[in-house]
């Protein structure tokens, strides 16, 4: 029997402004059979979408195919004529599109956009379709399934639309899936329940899947075969059990090596005495703050509530929680973006003002903020040296040569060449774009660099580059660092301290050996349990543990009484956690956690 | 393909830059042919009053027509067909259409382009002051901005210059008032998404002022989607200026203007005269000239969707 899906000899190349072509997909072949997955891997600029995107008979505008054939049941989809190209997508090819937030009409209801495709298409009536949605709900696990197709998309949570993404794409009955980077954005809470349920659905329907990602930790979990490109080309082609263990090709031990250990105590740097003072570099005593309209002191939503952190000079610091718990709020809050209804922000001892406006212009040099995405926080129009220029012109007063020779020891400092001085933000890639934004910081020479999810965006090879750099300015400069991430591997390796919020309050904080080995906080040990690991077998054994199974997709939900963790906690006890506020517990060393539960009944 | 492979072996396993280096611009035809005859007009204003084989007030003189052996002493000099005399014939007072175009283009690009920087002036200012500065300057701009939009552009022009009385800095002033309102709105929402975006924030994390936000953060980030706008915006002052001459109330004569040519030639179309044709072809080449070389850069720069489409 024939594979249901053969990628032979597939060229795809890019039409140039001199009407020249450059190969982007340079010969690749792999077959997909029925039931089985098949991941695409590489980093941006791999390759894998296009060739993902190929399976649809579908190419970017600027793209064109080049040789070689894509056969589905035999046929070859690229000569085909578009109208049978239209046939077939979304009937027996269905594609998963990465964010599924934009993906959906926030005004039309679930149901109307799940069947939309389907009963268009003629494969279903729209009862069908509705009867067929809803069992499809009931597969993938959500919430609710008679009543979920009457909502709207806002009524959900993320990691719910992604699993109604997928809903949309298998109403159809498709007989290939092709999913691109469907849990990159996601919490690794949110990705372990999205993970699972692919894989449960994907076998009980006996549809093949093409799964596009970066992170391999993901892919030992979901795969059958996996296919490592780079720049375009096939680099290794195996079982997914077998380039797990024994990778055969360079590159993929090099993706491989940037696949961070699963966190545990003991990954932290050593801590250097010797940029340490007395008074901590920055401290947060009480803060409150929130969005929208101020009344009698307090805001319409608060996000933060009564957080106390101290960050010692030469450390980092680090804070995690899913999204939505106030990670970055926190920032905007120390960096003044954002004032706080109630508490103070000290800076060496000594209260800032809530508002940025009111700072001084040293006050502010001291504090730095790197911004998540380098894409939007380098502006466009100006070039390199202008945007590294103007901090050492506006708060260290340099100009003309020792202006220039600072640029270019600011580009040596993050590992870029000299002459990219002269280049645009949009000539670089994400990571140098990232690179940048971390050198205007540190032109500042501040003393604390608040860094919010500055890995989150970039491929693992260089979210891992980027890790080592950071380390060693940390050495270099002696600078404190705020390092916020929802990626637990890496705070544990970067981290001296972690503080772990959730729904705006502080549950645990202290340093990274003590917070991530047990007692845990209930809420710690989901996060932790929740991080994939590089073995095929793990996401099964993850799924049988206590946590959860009481609750690890849910909506954060911010509360004005009690433990806001209560609705998700396997601990959680009744009229208590729901009532009260948690007493903080503390367990020495500074170590602290707040649960009604004492230490010997924390799970370990 | 020797320089790929070259690169490729240089950037082996290193990061990939995702990102093509910087476009130039590349006008396809109709873009092409639409900077001919932008240039061709605006070689006109330059120098048209001295290539103008007439003045633009001038009556032809009857004898010019005389048809050689002919008894007849004094044809008539309206309305006549193009010939030797006349390249495009002449008007309903006799004089010559050509001439009165070549001046009428210096009047009527002249007093449009003015207008439409005078507008650009006041809409850019106030419709970015409305973005950067606080709800509440936004909220009275804003509710004055629409104040003026709701007012019917021509009814506005007529009542101003019936009381005013027409003259070309009333003129100007006037259309560029009411097309700044429309100004305003494209600046302030263009203002606004970049005033939210993560390097203005960062220029306030650093304790810029306000001038180095409005003037090196946004204006640069703004420029390209504003410069396009303003070319149709240019072909809209035409539009209005002739539209309010054809009424009678704009150029006044005998000065020359494309729009009152048209009005004072009208009659001329029941002989059957180009009289009247002549300077809508005018008007029609330089603002479909304007207007295809607009399209044609914002499919290049800024205009994502139309480059999309293309």
């Amino acid at each position: 029997m024939s594979a249901l899906l053969e990628v032979d000899e597939l060229w795809i190349s890019a039409r140039k402004d001199d009407e020249s072509l450059l190969p982007i997909v340079k010969g690749v072949s792999f077959n997909v059979d029925r039931g089985q997955v098949i991941a695409l891997i590489g980093e941006s600029g791999s390759g894998k979408t296009t060739i993902a995107l190929a399976a649809l008979g579908y190419t970017k505008p600027g793209l064109e195919f080049a040789g070689g054939q894509v056969r589905l049941e035999g046929e070859d989809i690229i000569t085909m004529a578009p109208e049978k190209q239209r046939a077939l997508r979304g009937q027996k090819v269905a594609y998963l599109a990465q964010s599924a937030a934009a993906t959906f009409n926030p005004s039309l209801t679930i149901g109307e956009q799940v069947t939309e495709s389907t009963v268009l298409h003629g494969i279903l009536n729209q009862d069908q379709a509705n009867e067929r949605a809803e069992f499809l709900y009931r597969a993938l696990e959500l919430p609710e399934p008679e009543r979920l197709g009457r909502r709207y998309p806002h009524q959900v949570s993320g990691g719910q639309l992604q699993r109604l993404m997928a809903a949309m794409a298998l109403c159809g009955k498709p007989d290939l899936l092709v999913l691109d980077e469907p849990t990159t954005a996601l919490d690794v809470t949110t990705q372990i329940e999205v993970l699972k349920a692919f894989k449960s659905v994907i076998k009980q329907e006996g549809s093949a899947a093409i799964y596009v990602t970066h992170d391999l930790s993901v892919v030992a979990q979901i795969a059958d075969q996996i296919v490592v490109l780079y720049a375009g080309e096939m680099q290794e082609h195996g079982s997914a059990k077998q380039v797990v263990t024994q990778p055969g090709h360079d590159y993929t031990r090099r993706l491989m090596r940037a696949v961070r250990p699963p966190p545990a105590a003991g990954q932290g740097e050593e801590t250097l005495s010797e940029h340490q003072r007395q008074a901590p570099a920055l401290e947060v005593k009480d803060i409150t703050a929130g969005y929208g309209k101020i009344k009698n002191g307090a805001s319409a939503i608060t996000v933060l509530r009564d957080v106390n952190v101290s960050i010692e000079r030469g450390h980092t610091f680090g804070v995690i929680g899913e999204s939505g718990c106030g990670k970055s709020t926190l920032a905007r809050v120390m960096a003044g973006l954002l004032p706080a209804t109630h508490g103070r922000v000290f800076l060496d001892g000594r209260a800032l003002e809530p508002a940025l406006a009111k700072r001084s212009r040293q006050e502010l040099q001291k504090i730095q903020f790197v911004f998540q995405m380098a894409d939007t926080a380098l502006n466009p129009r100006q070039r390199i040296d202008q945007i590294l220029g103007r901090p050492l012109a506006f708060y260290l007063g340099l100009k003309g040569k020792d202006k220039r020779r600072r640029i270019g020891e600011l580009l040596d400092m993050v590992e870029l060449p000299q002459d990219f001085a002269g280049r645009y933000p949009e000539e670089l890639s994400g990571g140098q774009k990232q690179r940048v934004n971390l050198a205007r910081a540190l032109a500042a020479e501040p003393e604390v660099l608040l860094c919010d999810e500055v890995i989150s965006a970039l491929d693992s090879i260089v979210g891992a580059n980027v890790i080592e750099l950071l380390k060693r300015l940390r050495k270099q400069t002696g600078v404190s660092f705020v390092f916020i991430s929802h990626d637990l591997s890496t705070v544990a390796s970067f981290a001296d301290a972690i503080v772990v919020l959730y729904a705006g309050r502080v549950v645990e904080q202290g340093s990274v050996d003590r917070v991530l080995s047990p007692p845990y906080h209930p809420y710690t040990r989901l996060l932790i349990s929740s991080v994939p690991e590089l073995r095929v077998g793990w996401l099964e054994e993850a799924m049988e543990t206590q946590e959860a199974k009481a609750g690890i997709d849910r909506l954060v939900k911010l509360t004005e009484t009690g433990c806001p963790f209560f609705d998700r906690c396997p601990l959680a006890i009744k009229g208590t956690c729901d009532q009260e506020i948690p007493p903080t517990r503390d367990l020495g060393g500074n170590h602290t956690i707040e649960c009604h539960r004492n230490e010997d009944e924390f799970l370990p | 393909m020797a320089e790929t492979e070259q690169t490729d072996t240089r950037m082996h396993f290193d990061e990939l830059p995702d990102a093509p280096p910087r476009r130039k611009i590349k006008l396809s035809w109709p873009g092409k042919i639409g900077i001919v005859v932008l240039v061709f007009w605006t070689v006109i204003v330059a120098i048209g009053p001295y290539i103008a084989p007439y003045h633009e007030a001038e009556f032809l003189d009857e004898s010019l027509f005389v048809i050689p052996g002919s008894d007849e002493m004094y044809p008539d000099t309206d309305f006549q067909p193009p010939s030797k005399i006349a390249f495009l014939g002449t008007d309903y007072l006799g004089r010559d259409t050509l001439s009165r175009i070549l001046f009428g283009a210096r009047t009527t690009i002249g007093i449009s382009f003015i207008a439409t920087i005078f507008a650009y002036l006041i809409g850019v200012t106030l419709g970015i002051a409305a973005a950067v500065g606080g709800q509440k300057l936004d909220m009275i701009l804003s509710r004055l901005n629409d104040a003026v939009l709701s007012i019917p552009a021509i009814m506005l022009g007529l009542v101003m210059i019936a009381a005013l009385g027409s003259t070309i800095p009333l003129l100007i002033v006037l259309t560029g008032i009411i097309y700044a309102a429309s100004v305003f709105r494209i600046a302030r929402s263009l203002g606004q998404d970049v005033m939210v975006s993560d390097f203005v924030e960062a220029a306030r994390v650093r304790g810029e002022g306000l001038w180095w936000i409005i003037f090196r953060e946004i204006l640069p980030n703004v420029a390209m989607p504003l410069a396009t706008d303003f070319g149709l915006r240019f072909v809209w002052v035409i539009l209005f200026i002739s539209a309010l001459s054809f009424l009678g109330l704009g150029v006044q004569p005998p000065m020359s203007d494309w729009g009152s040519m048209v009005k004072e030639n009208l009659p001329g179309l029941i002989y059957g005269s180009v009289a009247p044709l002549m300077p809508s072809l005018a008007i029609a080449t330089l603002t479909i000239s304007v207007n295809m070389l607009v399209d044609d850069i914002s499919a290049h720069a800024g205009g994502k969707l139309a480059g999309r489409m293309n």
